[in-house]
């Protein structure tokens, strides 16, 4: 398999730069440009699969992550994109810091961006945040993640999993379930695979549903069986626990009994179906273990490992546009 | 000092809302009054001392009444002075300000109201009235010295940007006021509908990820208030109405003959939920800006006259409050110095007539609060505005005269800039040099 394998320096020729200056959404990227990223992720795919793993496509290139809200994966999946390519990664969480001596988000950001970082990857709890900041700096901004509004290398990761796991985006069924109304997995999901020809339906209780969802070009379904069945793929996602107390929906186990994921409801899905899930998950609460532990259905053990290469083909793509400065 | 000499403005267009005279004409002042007013060509035969005014053609009106005004005086003077504010409202032709009881301390004290009358005084700008606290700090429970704060010369009680919650302590309060002859103003919202909004609920606010309010909870609040209007028969001043299906609510009140009067914002007139565009929290308001539907409804209440009054909603806030993400932001925006080129911009889109217009911010607001100006009559205060309705302006909000510079106007194509601002008589703001 390592001869098949394409070299860094082929990889490297075949980095085309970032579109954008920012990447704060899936709109700024277009159908083209999500291939050609999604083929690069490939190739970052195999190369961490050799032994050695650390190129030098970002040699000398500090990156900044910086993340307001606490996130395991997200933040180590940016590190180890950063480090493999042979970047300075600083890792920072203000939420320790400056923030509590009531320092601004923009205040941060014009400090961190007076120590010349060349990507600023930046999570935080409020829609919005990342282009604000993109605003007030002048290095280059990745959102990983602002409020309920996008988490674009989250859908680009989820994008690059089925596309392996399928060997196609376009016509796919895919049923996004859950917590629609708080999820900005959802929103950057909903707005990438319906620009890649998939079929998209939510899937969740009328309380978790945004307003004007009928409009987002999707298929909306408060019937979880009707909703999954004949999909492709069923992309859980993750509940709040205290939003189950009552407020928006009576009780964990009603949640888990009409939109928790079981083998009885996933036998409604597409012969070959698979699960996804952005992670953490909560087990029987969303769903099953037996189905997230399944490996011939479950793709969340991919969906992480696809997280490192895209976050690798988005970083390189845009060192090679900031080359052109 | 001018107001000595008789002034006089020629050649003007008269626009007179209480009369709905809007044509040529001249008019005089003297000793802080109106004193002589022309129609048509006849021209005032002026003593030598006289001062003139060659007004070719530009609108003369009475100055803007403005009953919805934040300052930061007292308690946060970095964002807004009343003397900032008080030479923002002249430079826009507003001649009379209602300051909002949300200051620190609240005016919920007859000494606050004092204060601030005291300090406009040596201000001596434009007329300056507080707003009393209809409940005590604000808090929605226990009624404020409603009496003497009347006393101390407050013209209207609010809670403010905090709806009242209880129904009995709204109940009490219609009951008090309204049996003192006090207006009462209050912002129609269910506060657990709209809680932790910051946008309103649609497809739009959806898609940017925004907690969002749906109109219903407006609607919801106004037939609270309407059915308590009816219950104690009190005078209301709903404040801010700012969609159409609480405008359908206000209607059936004004139809059942309930003493409602109903203000809306500019700001509500000029934009719609869109504008928050890429999270501008510029836009960021209380209400939160409404859909397309709903800015059309109000314009054309404004019009017909089923809303009243237009206010400026004008709340001053610095960088640091507004240069947030979208959510952590404070809502408001200033509007002092825009008020009068946003209303003549409808005026210019044809969607409402000149005199109409004029008239929600002059004789409406004053007719409300029970003050003599608002009309271009003899014997009448000489607060006036001369301004010229077709200049194209744009506004920059640096540029701005105050304080805080968050103007959801900010880059906006305006028709009407202020030529000049008289209050009682004296020129407060001169763009003209005329009495140079």
């Amino acid at each position: 398999m390592n001869s098949l394998a394409p070299g860094i320096d082929e990889v490297r020729a075949r980095t085309s730069p970032f579109p954008q200056r920012h990447f704060l959404s899936v709109a700024d990227l277009d159908p083209v440009q999500v291939g050609a990223l999604l083929d690069l992720a490939d190739d970052f795919v195999s190369l961490n699969r050799q032994m050695s793993k650390k190129h030098d496509l970002l040699k000398g290139r500090t990156l900044i992550n910086l993340f307001f809200e606490a996130s395991t994966r997200t933040q180590s999946s940016f590190e180890l994109a950063g480090k493999r390519l042979g970047a300075d990664v600083v890792n920072m969480s203000p939420r320790a810091s400056s923030i509590v001596k009531g320092e601004t988000l923009v205040d941060t950001a014009v400090t961190l961006n007076a120590m010349r970082p060349d990507i600023l990857i930046i999570r935080h709890g409020a829609s919005g945040a990342a282009s604000l900041l993109s605003q007030k700096v002048d290095c280059s901004v990745v959102n990983a993640g602002d409020g309920q509004h996008e988490h674009p290398t989250q859908a680009l990761l989820d994008a690059l999993s089925m596309r392996r796991a399928f060997g196609r985006i376009g016509g796919l069924t895919v049923a996004i379930c859950g917590d629609i109304l708080h999820s900005r997995v959802a929103r950057s999901n909903v707005a990438l695979l319906t620009m890649l020809g998939a079929h998209v339906r939510l899937v969740g209780p009328p309380t978790l549903m945004p307003a004007g969802v009928e409009r987002w070009g999707v298929e909306v379904h408060t019937d979880m069986k009707r909703g999954i069945a004949g999909a492709d793929v069923v992309m859980m996602l993750r509940l709040q626990l205290e939003r189950m107390q009552g407020a928006l929906a009576p009780s964990t186990r009603e949640y888990f009994r009409l939109w928790g994921l079981d083998r009885e409801k996933f036998a409604l899905t597409r012969e070959g179906a698979r699960v996804m899930h952005p992670g953490p998950m909560n087990r029987g609460v969303e769903i099953d273990s037996d189905l997230a532990d399944d490996l011939s259905i479950s793709l969340i053990q991919d969906q992480v490992e696809m997280g490192v290469a895209v976050r690798m083909a988005v970083l390189a793509s845009m060192a090679a546009r900031l080359d052109n400065h | 000092m001018t107001a000595a000499r008789p002034l006089a403005f020629l050649g003007a267009r008269l626009v007179d809302p209480e009369t709905g005279y809007d044509g040529p004409g001249a008019l005089v002042i003297a000793n802080g009054k109106i004193a002589e007013v022309w129609r048509g060509d006849a021209a005032p035969e002026l003593g030598a001392d006289a001062l003139r005014v060659e007004a070719a053609g530009a609108m003369l009106c009475p100055g803007l009444i403005d009953l919805r005004v934040k300052t930061g005086e007292p308690g946060a003077e970095p964002k807004e002075t009343l003397k900032s504010a008080a030479r923002a409202a002249a430079a826009g032709g507003v001649t009379s300000i209602v300051v909002q009881p949300d200051t620190d301390p609240v005016i919920d004290d007859p000494a606050v109201a004092d204060f601030i009358l005291r300090r406009a005084r040596d201000i001596e700008l434009v007329h300056v009235y507080p707003a009393g606290a209809a409940t005590k700090g604000l808090d929605g429970h226990a009624l404020a010295e409603i009496g003497l704060l009347r006393e101390a010369g407050c013209v209207y009680v609010t809670n403010g940007d905090r709806p009242i919650v209880d129904s009995r302590v709204m109940r009490r309060l219609l009951s008090y006021a309204g049996g003192l002859g006090v207006l009462v103003a209050h912002r129609p919202s269910d506060p657990w509908l709209a809680d932790g909004a910051v946008a309103t609920e649609g497809e739009f606010s959806g898609r940017l990820g925004l907690a969002s309010e749906p109109v219903a909870g407006e609607a919801i609040m106004l037939e609270r208030d309407l059915a308590l209007v009816a219950l104690t028969g009190a005078r209301l001043m709903v404040d801010q109405i700012s969609a159409a299906a609480p405008l359908r609510g206000l209607e059936r009140a004004k139809d059942a003959g309930l003493p409602v009067v109903a203000t809306a914002s500019i700001n509500h007139l000029s934009f719609n939920e869109l504008d928050i565009g890429d999270y501008r929290t510029f836009c960021k308001l209380v209400p939160p800006l409404r859909s397309e539907t709903d800015r059309l409804a109000l314009i054309e209440a404004v019009a017909s006259g089923l809303v009243d009054i237009v206010v400026s909603a004008h709340a001053p806030a610095p960088p640091e409050d507004k240069r947030l993400p979208f959510e952590e932001a404070a809502p408001g925006a200033v509007g002092l110095e825009t008020l009068l080129a946003a209303m003549l911009t409808l005026h210019q889109e044809g969607r409402v007539p000149l005199a109409r217009l004029i008239e929600t911010v002059t004789l409406a607001p004053a007719r409300a609060i029970g003050l003599a100006a608002g009309r271009l009559a003899v014997g009448a205060p000489a607060d006036l505005v001369l301004c010229d309705i077709d200049a194209p302006r744009l506004i920059d909000a640096a540029a701005l005269i105050s304080k805080s510079k968050n103007s959801a106007f900010d880059g906006r194509r305006l028709q009407g800039s202020v030529l000049m601002t008289l209050v009682e008589g004296r020129i407060v703001h001169d763009a003209l040099g005329a009495t140079r």
